[in-house]
């Protein structure tokens, strides 16, 4: 685990007391004793179990609905469907990251129609126990008129495709609209220079075509709303959410009920990775509740969870890339068709952004598809969209290397995005570390080792995310005992509470254990966006920052009234307040707080625009065995420019889960479909996902080349590492084996096959 | 509802009645019954490890239990794995090793890690990441878990 | 660990694509009904309480199946009877002068950790080590893995190359059936109304013997079998192979005894080429499925490749004594 500093910037090189030591995290005691409390987790009195009656049919229109005998069963308090919810317009809604359509959000919850998916909710039960509610589904009555479905991309692009909505319309650049209704929602185009003189100076094109799987986030904790619609009208929820002022935002719209009528409690959340933006539940919930006069639980099954909510999409992707004989890239062309899944409004916008955002190419066109096909509506996945995107163009940069005889991390070097590089949808980059992270894994132990042995090959790909700012609020008090209380609303996944108390407890000069952080519902905290993006340590960090000038300010007017000077003669440094011929530590002053006025809250709410890029480099050694086409990851180095690694052990933490989720997508993961459209492999065994027996030890190389725009350097860092991972492995397979897999997952089965009909 | 049973067993060293249908499992039961909510449901069908709880100091999924099978079983969950005002070593190894991220694979690990070491005292890495993969973690990608494990082994070694 | 995920699927299947209105089908909906749970003394206890309820009875021992499939479904009963605390359903009793006998309910964990039966029944070893994790080996039995009668379970490769015997309990008293002729289908067994397997016998090991079972599957652990093969021989004092017995899992409707294969072996000396030629041989009794877990093409190809294999452990375990 080694860091790297890179002392290019005013910030590096700083010393900090707190930023980059390795505190145990502050909800860490509750978390190993199973005190914590995850939604699941809540009892309330009387509270109801609720479930829900899901599409058998990939696509259909609902012809009746006959709840009667589910009603009547004993046990049973209430029971919804479709017309329980109000209609919503078209809408879009901005979700922080990402936007929905209203209107395609309440369908999604609850099919008014028409289903779209199998597995799309028709109809919900609350009853006395979760077995009954089960039992009061079986009573539900529904008549479908089965509709002809479309499960693939491509397909669904036809002409002849069924149609899942006659008022979608294929929206182009400029906002015009197709003449006639289709699965293709939107078609993106972006450009620069000129790429048909770029291509004619290459002395080498390749063009190849590739294909993923749709494949699921796979958090642990299934999705489980509580939802309590009391007496007075207001409406409180208990959910796992990745935001939980966005799940209280499309809560209220959906239901038509004013935002101030809804508070959303965030409980302690068992993974999202981009799957717990979306709500689900939580209007069921609400109905179920405003129905039965009871509080309602509704929790998923793992099989409703892969077949209800929303996986990554599958896609077809096409890139051409061409070099000159020396290496330098000078034309690239991609074409992109991403599955949205039942509703418009998939990941095609960052995959297109993403494809070739590692490099500085001078002439470069992309297109890119949103396409409505009968599969769940699909969602972000950590860094949505880039890893299919990154799984093509650096394969091909592979192949482009390997034909022109350069090292691929020296190929890499010689084209790389860099400060004042434009990327093909337009912005230009600020101070990146991508030239960091490759010469990093350059000169890394890994990559310097020799690799021997029959059937084995290394691989190397690089990754790139944005990561994103935007908005977040804390506040914070201080204890008469020289400890600060923070609250935040970022829901904490991955030990953000401790990430961001650590950027305070910096900013004030005291422990990271001096700041006790809280995450607070919706009524406790300001406004706060989703925890995604990778923008919580960035954007709450920034946040706590603020709270921390605002204190350290206020502390100087007390210090001010206790030495009988002004405050502007105070000064602060290193945990200690000086005045003229006085000088008290933080938690001096603190102590005294009470009787110069009274207790000191520092507030901040910022929208964090200064986010920068996170790149990634990851080297793979794999062995293939030739006659099952089995691929067994020997060793694997994750590489990543960090910004400033404000707790080194989550950051390594994030690289490591994120490169093992993607080695899991490369490997093994996809929804499998049978002609019918149902998915036959919902759970947890057949899905399989990465277990602790498939895998090395992930080696990390934290690279610390600061953002100029954020105090303490932070970029963000969680979603980068799971972009490279099917790439390098597919390098990797290359190299081991000779053949190139142009598609995911490398399952054996077709690993063997491709080795078999090699020449 | 079905007819009720009764049930008498040990949960964390204390004897326990309960009452339940025949169709719940233990981990229904423990969580919804008995409130020990530390147990975590993951998928309900035995391929997490989420709810591992120790049924007679074996590990197993509660999922897959019925909890009228536990009559007369001694029970051990994640609540009972500290002992008294101290973090067991496994539990302090994956705070201090930063073994877990959202934390709600976590019960599931620390019970098998527990049984691992009760079994195997100075487990290899191999052994660790065999034992334990009946437990996913989707967060972590393991390398601090199968680490803190480690570490737990040696301080449990050096203080016996 | 489900069976209702393995090779072969036993799911209601929905009609296709009908322009009618088709109401939903009820059993597309898991719902656990409630249901009678009934611990049995003594094996007699057992019988009669199977006998009286017909189909609506069935058997729970580790219950990692049954729990699974009546949950998503895919099974319902009105009575489970619990057969673990009948004595003779959990022993292990071992010499190498009589062999093994198991109780049916015997946990997997008990026969990998047995010392004695890890060089005498060493496939048998195997594959318990890989049913499940750990957790699901805590409560799985062989007996009930042979019971859910799944193309895919791990064991049954190895009970019918360790030539093992059902004892089978029911209205009519016990009767003994060779494992090999246990499974009829993919779900489906030769247990008839009121029965169920009390034990597994197994013939002492011979010297010079040596086995192995392997699977192919995509993760390391945790998973349904892509293919599987068992292999037992046993050596001649010259070396040669003196008897041998070859079974493949999850690619048929039921595992298989490759008796051609099996008879092809005896005589010859144990090497590479020959192993190959019983790997060919073996793949004639391969009829698998296109599913999930991979194409018909590839099983057969594996059934092969994992025979050979198979063989070559079973023999490098035969000539080391392990």
């Amino acid at each position: 685990m080694a860091t790297i500093d890179q002392p290019r910037s005013e910030t590096a090189g700083k010393q900090y007391k707190v930023l980059g030591t390795r505190p145990i995290r502050h909800d860490g005691a509750d978390k190993v004793t199973g005190r914590a409390i995850y939604t699941n987790d809540m009892q309330l009195t009387g509270m109801l179990h609720g479930r829900i009656l899901r599409s058998p049919h990939a696509h259909a229109r609902i012809k009746s609905i006959d709840t009667s005998a589910a009603e009547a069963l004993p046990g049973v308090l209430a029971v919804c469907t479709g017309a329980d919810f109000p209609d919503v317009k078209d809408k879009i809604a901005e979700l922080g990251e990402g936007a929905v359509n209203l209107a395609h959000l309440s369908a999604n919850v609850m099919a008014h129609d028409k289903v779209l998916y199998k597995g799309h909710a028709v109809a919900a039960v609350a009853a006395k126990s979760p077995h009954i509610a089960e039992e009061a589904l079986k009573l539900i009555r529904v008549e479908y008129e089965v509709l002809p479905h479309v499960l693939w991309v491509l397909d669904a692009m036809k002409d002849d495709a069924p149609l899942l909505h006659d008022n979608v319309y294929t929206e182009e650049l400029g906002g015009k609209q197709s003449d006639k209704p289709s699965n293709i929602a939107k078609h993106l185009h972006f450009e620069q220079g000129n790429v048909e003189e770029g291509f004619a100076q290459a002395d080498i094109v390749i063009e190849r075509e590739f294909k993923t799987a749709t494949v699921h986030q796979g958090y642990i904790e299934p999705h489980v709303s509580v939802a309590l619609w009391n007496q007075d009208n207001r409406l409180t929820i208990w959910t796992a959410t990745q935001g939980s002022f966005t799940a209280r935002q499309q809560t209220a719209e959906v239901l038509q009920i004013p935002v101030s009528n809804v508070t959303v409690v965030p409980c302690e959340i068992g993974g999202g990775f981009g799957g717990k933006i979306s709500i689900y539940l939580e209007p069921v919930a609400a109905i179920l509740s405003r129905k039965s006069g009871r509080p309602v639980k509704i929790v998923m099954s793992r099989a409703e969870v892969f077949e209800g909510t929303g996986p990554t999409p599958a896609t077809f992707i096409r890139v051409k890339l061409g070099a000159t004989r020396d290496g330098k890239l000078v034309a690239a062309q991609a074409y992109l068709a991403y599955e949205a899944g039942g509703f418009p409004g998939g990941v095609i916008g960052p995959g297109c952004m993403c494809v070739f955002s590692c490099y500085d190419i001078p002439n470069a066109v992309v297109d890119g598809y949103d396409v409505c096909v009968n599969k769940p509506k699909t969602q972000a996945y950590r860094a949505p969209g880039a890893t299919q995107a990154a799984f093509a163009c650096e394969t091909v940069i592979d192949e482009i290397a390997e034909k022109l005889g350069i090292d691929p991390i020296e190929f890499r070097l010689k084209n790389a995005a860099k400060e004042g590089t434009r990327r093909v949808d337009g912005p230009v980059y600020p101070r990146v570390g991508f030239i960091e992270t490759l010469e990093a894994a350059r000169n890394s132990d890994h990559y310097q080792s020799e690799l021997t042995g029959p059937y084995r090959g290394r691989g190397v790909a690089s990754g790139f995310w944005f990561n994103v700012g935007l908005k977040s609020a804390a506040s914070a008090s201080v204890n008469p005992d020289g400890t600060v209380t923070l609250v935040e609303g970022s829901t904490d996944i991955g030990g953000t509470r401790t990430t961001v108390a650590m950027q305070l407890a910096e900013t004030l000069g005291i422990a990271a254990e001096d700041v006790i952080p809280r995450v607070e519902d919706t009524d406790g905290v300001g406004y706060t966006d989703v925890t995604g993006g990778s923008r919580v340590t960035y954007a709450t960090g920034l946040a706590a920052y603020h709270c921390g000038l605002d204190i350290i300010a206020q502390m100087k007017e007390r210090a001010a009234i206790l030495w009988d000077c002004e405050p502007d003669q105070v000064e602060f440094a290193d945990g200690t307040f000086t005045g003229p011929g006085q000088s008290a530590t933080f938690k001096e002053l603190a102590r005294r707080l009470l009787e110069t006025g009274g207790g000191i809250v520092g507030r901040a709410s910022v929208d964090g625009g200064g986010a920068t890029n996170g790149f990634g480099t990851h080297i793979v050694d794999v062995e293939v065995d030739p006659e099952t086409g089995k691929v067994t990851i020997l060793r694997y180095t994750a590489v990543q420019d960090a910004g400033k690694a404000v707790h080194p052990s989550y950051v390594e933490g994030q690289m490591q889960g994120g490169a093992v989720q993607g080695i899991g997508w490369a490997l093994n993961e996809e929804y499998y479909y049978d002609a019918d459209g149902r998915m036959r492999n919902a759970s947890m065994l057949d899905y399989r996902m990465p277990t602790a027996y498939d895998l090395p030890n992930i080696e990390t190389i934290i690279v610390e080349v600061p953002n100029p725009k954020h105090p303490y350097g932070v970029r963000g860092v969680g979603e980068t590492p799971i972009v490279p991972p099917p790439a390098a492995i597919a390098n990797a397979i290359y190299r081991a084996v000779g053949v190139r897999m142009r598609e995911l997952p490398m399952q054996p089965h077709k690993v063997w096959k491709a080795i078999n009909s090699q020449e | 509802m079905g007819k009720r049973i009764h049930v008498t067993t040990t949960i964390n060293g204390e004897p326990v009645e309960f009452l339940c249908e025949a169709r719940q499992s233990l981990l229904e039961v423990l969580r919804d019954v008995l409130r020990l909510t530390g147990t975590k449901e993951g998928c309900n069908n035995g391929n997490c490890g989420a709810c591992t709880v120790l049924l007679n100091g074996l590990p197993v999924d509660s999922c897959l239990v019925l909890a009228v099978e536990a009559e007369g079983a001694t029970i051990e969950t994640v609540e009972g794995i500290a002992c008294g005002g101290h973090l067991h070593p496994l539990q302090q190894c994956f705070l201090e090793g930063a073994a877990l991220q959202c934390g709600i694979c976590t019960p599931g690990f620390l019970v098998a890690a527990k049984a691992l070491l009760d079994k195997n005292p100075n487990p290899s890495e191999r052994d660790i990441r065999f034992e334990l993969a009946g437990n996913i973690c989707r967060c972590t990608g393991y390398d601090k878990i199968v680490r803190a494990v480690q570490d737990a082994a040696q301080r449990m070694a050096a203080s016996r | 660990m489900s069976a209702a995920t393995s090779a072969y699927v036993f799911l209601p299947r929905i009609r296709r694509v009908p322009s009618p209105p088709t109401p939903q089908l009820a059993a597309e909906i898991a719902a656990l009904k409630d249901f009678e749970y009934a611990a049995a003394a003594t094996v007699e206890e057992a019988v009669s309480l199977l006998a009286a309820r017909g189909d609506s009875a069935r058997v729970l021992a580790g219950g990692t199946d049954i729990l699974v499939q009546l949950r998503e479904g895919l099974r319902s009963v009105d009575l489970l009877v619990d057969i673990k605390k009948i004595p003779e359903l959990t022993v292990l009793e071992y010499s190498p002068e009589t062999g093994l006998k198991l109780g049916a309910a015997t946990p997997c964990y008990r026969i990998y950790g047995d010392e004695r039966l890890r060089t005498a029944y060493a496939a048998l070893c195997d594959a318990t080590r890989i049913i499940g994790g750990w957790q699901v080996q805590s409560r799985a039995s062989v007996g009930g893995n042979l019971c859910n009668s799944s193309p895919a379970a791990d064991s049954i490769p190895a009970l019918i190359v360790h030539s093992a015997t059902c004892q089978i309990a029911g209205p009519s008293g016990v009767r003994e059936l060779p494992v090999e002729e246990f499974c009829t289908g993919p779900g489906r067994n030769a247990l008839e109304r009121g029965e169920f397997l009390v034990s597994l016998t197994f013939p002492p090991p011979l010297p010079r013997s040596g086995s192995h079972y392997l699977r192919h599957i995509p993760r390391n652990e945790m998973d349904i079998a892509v293919a599987g093969a068992g292999a037992w021989l046993a050596l001649d004092e010259s070396g040669r192979i003196a008897a041998a017995r070859v079974a493949l899992s999850a690619v048929a409707p039921t595992p298989k005894f490759a008796a051609e294969a099996s008879e092809y072996l005896v005589g010859k000396a144990p090497t590479e080429e020959v192993f190959r030629e019983a790997g060919e041989l073996a793949k004639k009794v391969a009829s698998p499925i296109t599913d999930m877990r991979g194409p018909a093409e590839y099983r057969i190809h594996l059934a092969g490749v994992l025979v050979r294999r198979a063989l070559t452990k079973a023999a490098e375990r035969a000539q080391s004594g392990y």
